[in-house]
């Protein structure tokens, strides 16, 4: 994994989560460390989106129990938990 | 018709035929005998006695989903109280003010959850009362511990379990209000004990049946999972909010449990059907699907219908004031053609049905108006609200209690209702009510806000959205991640605002009041 496929897998997912759940935001305001989950930015539903989003964007898995605020409350969390995943990979 | 009057009493007949079976499973944690449930429940009647409860006294649990916190339910209405129970994710003050409201005379509580709760109670300038404090939950044996502990230092004395008059309170279930605070529903013995009684005769459940509890226990979904499933000596399979809420996990949970009577708000049906793989499964245990809550969309309903054909789906109709009052089987075939959502049927035996206009007068069959609900169900007020509890029923109306629904319906022909809206400003997300002007009252108390108006607008898939128009102090606007960070710390999670717009000023009527049509045309 590189600095840059980091940065980049940051970037792809800010911008859903930019789009789909805060359309208007200036996005200087959604940092890296943002809580999402406990924050009250991402309720249940936009959880499953947000993994259907990001299981399909970098075709990996996610296992049912790293779908919650322990894995995915932050956009560094997000991005640490894919890069696990695709240097998992053969 | 039962042969108690108390709730506690459905208890009775299954711990005397079949004191060993499992009454209350927590998957992946433990399980209890009708016999254990009965002492443990048995045990904390006597401590709250020790702590001074009373007969009519409130007392709260603060607990997470779990046998720990059923046996409380059990043991406060033992002593004669009756149970409060908050929502254990929601923010701490917002329980603290429920509890404070209620003049809860004890709460139990786990002791990570202790904390907010003290903190917000010295805000009421009072006294908090006194706590059981649990160390987590944990299949009936936190309860047991702390128990324990308490009897360790001074040993409470044995008591008979409290019989209450029929009319007497079993729970209060708060729920969004209008004014910007929660307001306690409050349900007698006698309104539960109905409610059970029909369920029964329409569900007819037996000792091999295993029901899911998929709602909290302060949604008023519980009380049919608990206490219909209890009655018959059958078991009740727990299912945590987390687990809840991910179809995946949820889909494997109902197949490897063998549930065989499911009841939930139709939101996670919808997204069982669509993520939780069901095909992949066994589910030929599951024989009735229970929905309740809000509209479930005909084409969600099919798709689940097609993945589980075998149950028999029963729509479910009613507000907390009353939990069930209509209810429809869903015809064995779904019309390919259908788009409207199935009607909420026909009123159940145990009440009476009316529709009214604006003056509270009788229409027409077929003709739209209010539904009014009157019968043995229905609740008794609202906790220390004596004007909006009189507001609640129709006034004048000889002899019978008659609640206003403020939904909006027609009655068929044959009897059955189909639900067109409401009256007011009251919206249904994943089965709980959202007042709009809760949400509004919250906004207020943010200090660059000057005007807040919340709406809602249909969406095919999350059911409703929430969008709030904001006019702010000095031009100055807030981010929406600080926006929906200060409704998460004063609101449930599920009445968070999906969308915020911002105005210099919101439009007024000529009244000069906000103008939700034109706010909804900008929408």
């Amino acid at each position: 994994m590189t600095v840059d496929q980091a940065s980049q897998i940051r970037e792809a997912v800010k911008g859903f989560i930019l789009s789909e759940f805060l359309p208007g935001e200036d996005p200087g305001e959604l940092r890296d460390d943002t809580p999402l989950i406990t924050g009250g930015i991402l309720d249940s539903i936009a959880t499953l989106k947000l993994v259907a989003y990001v299981e399909e964007s970098f075709g990996i898995d996610l296992a049912p129990h790293e779908a919650d605020a322990d894995h995915l409350n932050t956009i560094s969390d997000i991005s640490r938990l894919v890069e696990s995943k695709l240097q998992g990979r053969p | 018709m039962s042969a108690f009057s108390a709730l506690h009493q459905v208890l009775d007949e299954p711990l005397r035929l079949h004191a060993d079976r499992v009454a209350v499973r927590d998957p992946g944690v433990g399980q209890v005998s009708y016999r254990e449930l009965a002492e443990l429940s048995g045990r904390l009647r006597d401590r709250l006695i020790a702590l001074g409860v009373r007969p009519g006294d409130r007392v709260g649990i603060y607990l997470r989903k779990s046998i720990d916190a059923v046996a409380a339910m059990f043991g406060i209405l033992k002593a004669g109280a009756a149970y409060v129970p908050v929502d254990p994710s929601a923010p701490p003050e917002r329980n603290a003010y429920i509890l404070h409201d209620c003049a809860a005379r004890a709460v139990v509580v786990e002791r990570d959850l202790a904390k907010g709760l003290l903190e917000n109670h010295a805000n009421h300038a009072a006294e908090a009362p006194p706590l059981l404090l649990l160390d987590g939950t944990r299949a009936g044996a936190s309860l047991a511990a702390a128990l324990e502990r308490a009897d360790a230092e001074a040993p409470a004395q044995r008591s008979e379990s409290v019989i209450p008059p029929a009319d007497s309170l079993a729970y209060i279930l708060y729920t969004s209000g209008s004014t910007g605070r929660p307001k306690g529903v409050m349900l007698s013995h006698r309104n539960a004990v109905s409610f059970v009684d029909w369920c029964s005769s329409v569900f007819e459940p037996g000792s091999e049946d295993r029901f899911s509890s998929h709602a909290p226990f302060h949604f008023d979904l519980s009380i049919l999972d608990v206490y219909v499933s209890l009655q018959h000596g059958a078991t009740l399979v727990l299912i945590g909010s987390e687990i809840g809420k991910d179809p995946v996990r949820l889909a494997s949970l109902i197949a490897d449990e063998r549930i065989t009577v499911w009841y939930s708000a139709p939101s996670i049906l919808g997204l069982l059907a669509r993520y939780g793989a069901l095909a992949t499964r066994d589910y030929s245990a599951l024989r009735a699907v229970l929905f309740a809550g809000e509209v479930f969309p005909v084409k969600h309903l099919r798709a689940l219908h097609e993945l589980w054909p075998r149950p028999a789906y029963y729509n479910l109709y009613g507000p907390t004031e009353t939990n069930v009052c209509t209810f429809q089987r869903i015809p064995p075939v779904i019309p390919e053609q259908r788009t409207q959502p199935y009607p909420i049927g026909a009123v159940c035996s145990h009440l009476r049905a009316m529709v009214v206009d604006e003056q509270g007068r009788e229409v027409a069959r077929g003709s739209e108006g209010e539904l009014c609900i009157s019968g043995d169900g229905v609740m008794t007020g609202y906790w220390n609200l004596p004007e909006q509890s009189g507001r609640a029923f129709l006034a004048g109306a000889a002899g019978l209690r008659w609640y206003r629904t403020g939904d909006v319906v027609t009655e068929a022909a044959d009897g059955t209702y189909t639900y067109l809206g409401r009256r007011d400003r009251m919206v249904k997300r994943r089965g709980y009510r959202v007042e709009l002007g809760e949400i509004e009252a919250c906004l207020y108390r943010h200090a660059d806000v000057a005007e807040a108006a919340a709406i809602a607008l249909a969406d095919e898939e999350a059911g409703v959205r929430i969008r709030v128009f904001l006019a702010c102090r000095d031009g100055k606007r807030p981010s929406l991640i600080e926006l929906k960070r200060f409704c998460s710390e004063h609101l449930p999670l599920y009445m968070v605002p999906d969308l915020f717009s911002f105005a210099t000023a919101l439009p007024k009527t000529s009244t000069d009041k906000i103008d939700y049509q034109r706010l909804k045309e900008l929408a």
